[in-house]
């Protein structure tokens, strides 16, 4: 059974447009998924409703057995923890410092008042430092995360879905912040997430190149419409062109526009 | 050309405004019967009586250890209603927030409550307070508590609003329960604007719990009360000058603070 189900998913914020039609595929474990497609047609969205952070309208999300859309609050909770997600603002609190921001990825497994009192193990602490450690940030341990470089917070962001030892990792635009050689080290990282830890990965990512490198398989969304699924070998230049609808236009079209 | 036009425009405005400005200033001192001349021909005068009556003189400062008590005691009472008023208003102020707020209907009492307490004016406040509570220092501290509540939770609510959102749809995603992302991710973010207001505020409090105090008999206030019924000067020069040092102290004070948290 794969790890991931999306079934006929339909969403909409609001009546009259619908940002998913009817996305159908499935998600094996320790596939490394790339969702690329031109901005606005619904990848944000589509990541967003498999650990219902929006809520889903038509069709099911199926992961590892659960329906999504079904959960009630203790089971999407639970739900959650099984999911790290990383985002493109890494969205951690700037004022506290990365070994703080790091544990936060554990509030899921506790009681309100232990994740209040801030009570961790000791187990959990040593799992935090060796996350850093691995994603080379350790010596940053005690500095405030606003003072990290974006790869550096990036990869605070990793560590926070890692400590929650997730089956699926959803990443919205990792990189999309970040200048090429950051982005490389983020993207060697979240493979080795997938090829080291056997840990499932869906990348929305807006480089196709970078997408055609690193995963399996690419995902191509248009207008809220999957277009393309196949092995990422199989993108081709031609197809891509479809996806993102920029048909290279007629010659002399570009002549005019460069004489004018 | 144009800009000639918008020139001769502006400054047909300033002329508008000032006539209609020196209209108004006439108008209201027609109808309250105010004579600003007078007013200002017998300033002079009040000054001289000021500094001829309000002196400091040796045997008021003999009264100077139990001014301080009294001081201290409204100093006090005044950082307690804040302190307490805190607590409250972190409560509405996630409550009335358009961001992390849970449901409307306890965001519009959240607003009403600040509004209502906000609205209505310290003294008038001390002034309701005193008909059931009667002449004590509880009335005094309510009266404040109940203004600083409205005061800061608006404060609170803005501070929220304007905060960023990103942590706390990464901790929703983490699984976190609702308090968890209130305590570790929204307070952390917004707390030392947070303590900035609560400084600001136990400094307008103790302005306040002077006047508060010539109500309600507590505190500084029934010092100076007392003092002036009594028609001695010396003694409400001597109050009115510990009170503004202890004001001008505390504001020094809270602005270290701020500079070292922000
Ligand atoms: N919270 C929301 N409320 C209303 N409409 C929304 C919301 N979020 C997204 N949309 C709309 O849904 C559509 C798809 O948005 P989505 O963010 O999923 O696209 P995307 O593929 O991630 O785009 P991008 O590459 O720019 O991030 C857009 O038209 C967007 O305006
Ligand atoms: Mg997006």
């Amino acid at each position: 059974m794969p790890l991931l189900t999306v079934e006929q998913l339909g969403k909409s914020y609001n009546t009259h447009t619908k940002v998913l039609r009817n996305v159908n595929f499935e998600v094996e474990a320790g596939e490394f998924v790339s969702i690329i497609g031109p901005s606005g047609a619904g990848k944000s969205t589509l990541l967003r409703c498999i650990n219902r952070m929006v809520d889903i309208d038509e069709g099911a999300v199926i992961f590892n057995g659960a329906d999504v859309g079904m959960l009630n609050k203790k089971e999407l909770r639970t739900l959650r923890t099984d999911i790290g997600m990383v985002f493109q603002h890494y969205n951690l609190v700037p004022r506290l410092s990365v070994i703080e921001n790091v544990l936060h990825g554990r509030f899921g497994y506790k009681t309100t008042l232990q994740g209040i009192m801030g009570r961790f193990t000791e187990a959990e602490k040593e799992r935090a430092f060796y996350l850093l450690e691995k994603l080379g940030i350790a010596e940053h341990a005690y500095k405030r995360c606003n003072q990290l470089s974006g790869g550096q917070q990036q990869r605070v962001g990793i560590a926070r879905a890692l400590i929650q030892e997730p089956k699926i990792v959803l990443c919205d635009e990792p990189i999309a912040s970040l200048d090429p050689k950051a982005s490389t080290i983020i993207m060697d990282h979240l493979k080795s997430i997938t090829v080291e830890l056997g840990i499932t990965c869906i990348v929305n990512l807006h480089q196709v190149e970078v997408a055609r490198d690193y995963s399996d398989r690419i995902i191509g969304l248009r207008e809220g419409q999957v277009v393309f699924d196949e092995m990422s070998y199989r993108l081709t230049e031609q197809r891509t062109d479809i996806l993102y609808g920029t048909k290279s236009k007629p010659v002399t079209q570009v002549r005019e526009l460069l004489t004018v | 050309m144009n800009e000639n036009l918008v020139r001769i425009k502006r400054k047909n405005q300033t002329v508008i405004f000032i006539v209609v400005l020196t209209v108004f200033t006439y108008l209201s001192s027609v109808i309250t019967d105010f004579n600003i001349l007078h007013g200002i021909a017998t300033l002079p005068e009040a000054i001289v009586w000021i500094f001829s009556n309000l002196v400091i003189t040796e045997e008021s400062l003999e009264r100077l250890p139990t001014i301080v008590e009294k001081l201290i005691e409204t100093i006090l009472m005044s950082i307690a209603a804040t302190t307490t008023a805190t607590i409250f208003s972190l409560i509405l102020g996630v409550m009335g927030s358009k961001t992390i707020g849970t449901s409307k209907a306890l965001g519009v009492f959240a607003r009403f409550v600040a509004s209502l307490s906000r609205n209505i004016p310290v003294v008038a406040w001390a002034l309701i307070l005193l008909l059931s509570f009667g002449q004590n220092s509880l009335t005094g501290y309510l009266a404040l508590f109940v203004g600083s509540v409205g005061f800061l939770t608006r404060s609170f609510i803005e501070v929220i609003d304007e905060a960023s959102q990103s942590a706390v749809v990464a901790l929703r995603a983490t699984g976190a329960t609702y308090v968890q992302i209130i305590g570790k991710a929204v307070i952390p973010e917004c707390l030392p604007q947070m303590i900035s207001w609560v400084l600001f505020m136990i400094e307008t409090n103790i302005r306040n719990a002077t006047l508060v105090g010539i109500l309600t008999g507590t505190g500084i206030g029934y010092s100076f009360d007392l003092y002036y019924k009594t028609m001695n000067y010396p003694g409400v020069a001597l109050v009115t000058i510990s009170i503004v040092l202890a004001v001008i102290l505390i504001e020094l004070l809270s602005n270290h603070v701020r500079k070292v948290i922000l």
